[in-house]
């Protein structure tokens, strides 16, 4: 048991400095994805006609292998770990953009009249009306990307050790040591269950208005649609990241 | 004053929301917009404050062009109060509330002080500050949204189909409390409703609108039961509009009989002392003068009175405060076909019959005719609406 944590040199780090590796390639494509949702979402909401297109251009990014993804992007960024980070926050968007068009969209329609009523112009609006009524939606949509991304990480072994807690994977095959594979999965799932844990937390703090039903995860307005790959994520994730990986 | 100048709504697809609308809208007044749907009642409201822009005409408010000052500026000078509420789900309504002053630049403790004071005027335990929306009923949200609107003290107050929303007990209250604010601050309201019953109500003048956004009549409540302009007016407004109308006329001036009352604790000989006339039953009351019940004369003499026994004396009505349709429904319900009315603390004063309310009618019907032919009865004089205040409150 003690060979658990003993992690062999070639990666150059300890399983602690795996995991702080792991969370930043995993939790920085969602936070740029993030960055970039948001404006999308607004121009969906904005322009109703561009949602079902944008939605289409998100779904067959997701659907581009990531392995793919890696061959052409190897050629700029080379074998970095913004090579794996570019398509993971490519991949959140298929989540994020229709959570946040969601989000917006559920405020109801006299509460955005009587805002714009009382004088308050379009960015005042979107920032301090209908953003915060988002956030439990939007926090919805981080969830998945962000418990989605922490297993996808994994797969950065693939161009040289760019996998984080991934990279346990080969080398419990290059040096037979099973463990290392048990590890490697086991940790990922804690980190995503506990990054998932992290954004319910987060969600409470920052919607102190909504029902208390809501809020413990019954019916209300943001959870009222739950995200169809949640599921599939789920049973991904207890088969470890490289299942999920065929998955796709 | 807020002056409509010929507007029309016609939006790109050709349909004509609002048709040449002119209407002169008074300072310190409810001036209530109503209509089946489809009659641009709302869109003229929102053009009031221009989330509308009409596609023809002006409108002026104290002679100026609303389209001169900036939008935001200018919908910061007039509450607006809606359907459901709208408030803010995620702020408490103390923020809901302080929304327009936090939004004019005023400090956040000014704002807040602000908030607090409007939430009792409008009727709301202060307790309820830190309370989110959803914790409220609608009827006290319908108050946050009333609150909310008031903020600033605008002298512009656009209200659309704000009480539709909740059910017809608390609609009520808040009908109550809006002519109760209204007395205290004096706004000048535009209120759209598809319920003419609330349009009666509130009004101090009536907009009547039909499909297609054109203007049937304009006119005082009164003037609208009495003379609908046309087929339309006279259709919408339903058909017991000569009952309603009696809403406008008080009571102050019935002839009460006092002569068939009599207390619990008198004698047989004062009870048959007591009937005169047309008067088959007594009014039998308490000690302190309250009423009971109806009797028979002869059930009185034979003995001690049996509240049990007493035939139910149904609801009596406020003499002097109440109006003539409340007097005439007492009677209409009353067992013995006469009305009971009471002073302000329950005590009987006299009891009138469904005959001599149909004088009182008569004679009123007589003198609204007269008050019609005299120069200024279009704009209402004081007097005249005062009643009319009055009697509404009660109605």
């Amino acid at each position: 048991m003690n060979r658990f944590f003993d992690i062999p040199s070639d990666l150059q780090h300890s399983w602690l400095g795996l995991v702080g590796l792991h969370l930043r390639e995993a939790l920085l494509p969602v936070l740029a994805g993030l960055v970039a949702a948001l404006p999308i979402a607004q121009l969906c909401v904005r322009f109703r006609w561009l949602y079902a297109p944008v939605l289409g251009v998100t779904t067959v990014l997701y659907a581009i292998p990531s392995l793919a993804f890696f061959v052409v992007l190897i050629d700029y960024t080379g074998q970095t770990e913004l090579t794996v980070m570019i398509p993971l926050a490519v991949y959140s968007l298929v989540v994020l953009v229709p959570a946040i068009v969601d989000g917006v969209r559920s405020v109801p329609q006299e509460t955005l009249a009587a805002a714009t009523a009382m004088g308050l112009g379009p960015v005042r609006r979107y920032l301090q009306v209908q953003l915060p009524i988002a956030v439990p939606a939007i926090i919805a949509g981080l969830r998945v990307a962000t418990v989605s991304s922490i297993s996808l990480v994994s797969v950065g072994m693939l161009i040289g050790n760019q996998g984080a807690l991934g990279n346990l994977l080969q080398d419990a095959n290059s040096y037979h040591r099973p463990e290392l594979a048990v590890n490697s999965v086991v940790t990922t799932a804690a980190l995503a269950i506990l990054a998932d844990a992290a954004l319910v937390g987060v969600r409470i703090l920052l919607t102190p208005w909504m029902p208390r039903a809501a809020r413990r995860g019954g019916p209300g307005p943001a959870e009222e649609r739950p995200e169809p790959s949640v599921p599939a994520l789920e049973g991904a994730l207890e088969d470890g990241p490289q299942a999920l990986e065929d998955a796709r | 004053m807020i002056r409509i100048d010929t507007v029309t709504k016609r939006y790109p697809d050709g349909t004509v929301a609002v048709d040449r609308l002119s209407l002169e809208i008074p300072d310190r007044s409810i001036t209530v917009l109503v209509g089946p749907s489809g009659c641009g009642k709302t869109t003229t409201l929102r053009m009031i404050n221009r989330m509308v822009e009409p596609s023809e005409g002006s409108i002026l408010l104290d002679g100026v062009d609303i389209r001169e000052q900036p939008v935001n500026s200018l919908r910061r000078s007039m509450g607006y109060v809606i359907q459901n509420a709208g408030l803010f789900q995620h702020r408490t309504i103390v923020d809901n509330i302080a929304t327009v002053p936090r939004l004019l630049g005023w400090g956040r403790q000014k704002s807040r002080a602000r908030a607090v004071e409007l939430m009792e005027r409008v009727g709301l335990d202060s307790a309820l500050a830190k309370r989110y929306p959803y914790q409220l009923s609608g009827g006290q949200q319908q108050r946050v949204g009333v609150a909310r609107a008031l903020a600033a003290d605008p002298p512009v107050l656009l209200m659309d189909e704000p009480f539709s929303a909740v059910d017809p007990v608390v609609r009520k209250g808040l009908q109550d409390e809006l002519l109760r604010l209204q007395e205290e601050l004096g706004k000048t309201i535009v209120f759209v409703t598809h319920d003419i019953d609330e349009a009666i109500k509130l009004g101090t003048t009536v907009a009547v609108l039909r499909a297609g956004g054109r203007l049937a009549q304009y006119a005082p409540p009164a003037e609208l039961l009495t003379a609908p302009a046309d087929a339309f007016v006279e259709d919408f407004l339903g058909t017991d509009r000569g009952i309603r109308r009696l809403s406008f006329f008080g009571t102050a001036g019935l002839e009460l009989k006092t002569s068939p009352i009599v207390a619990v604790d008198a004698t047989a000989e004062e009870a048959a002392a007591r009937p005169g006339g047309d008067v088959h039953y007594l009014l039998v009351t308490d000690r302190d003068g309250r009423p009971l019940g109806w009797s028979e004369p002869a059930a009185l003499t034979a003995g001690a009175v049996d509240a049990g026994r007493l035939l139910p004396h149904g609801r009596p009505f406020e003499y002097g405060v109440e109006s003539l349709r409340a007097a005439l429904d007492c009677a209409v319900l009353s067992p013995t076909g006469w009305a009971v009315a009471v002073d302000g603390t329950g005590r009987a004063v006299g009891v009138v019959s469904q005959q001599t309310i149909g004088e009182a009618i008569r004679t009123a019907h007589a003198e609204g005719r007269r008050t019609e032919a005299g120069a200024d009865a279009r704009t209402g004089d004081d007097a005249g609406s005062a009643a009319g205040t009055d009697a509404k409150v009660a109605g």
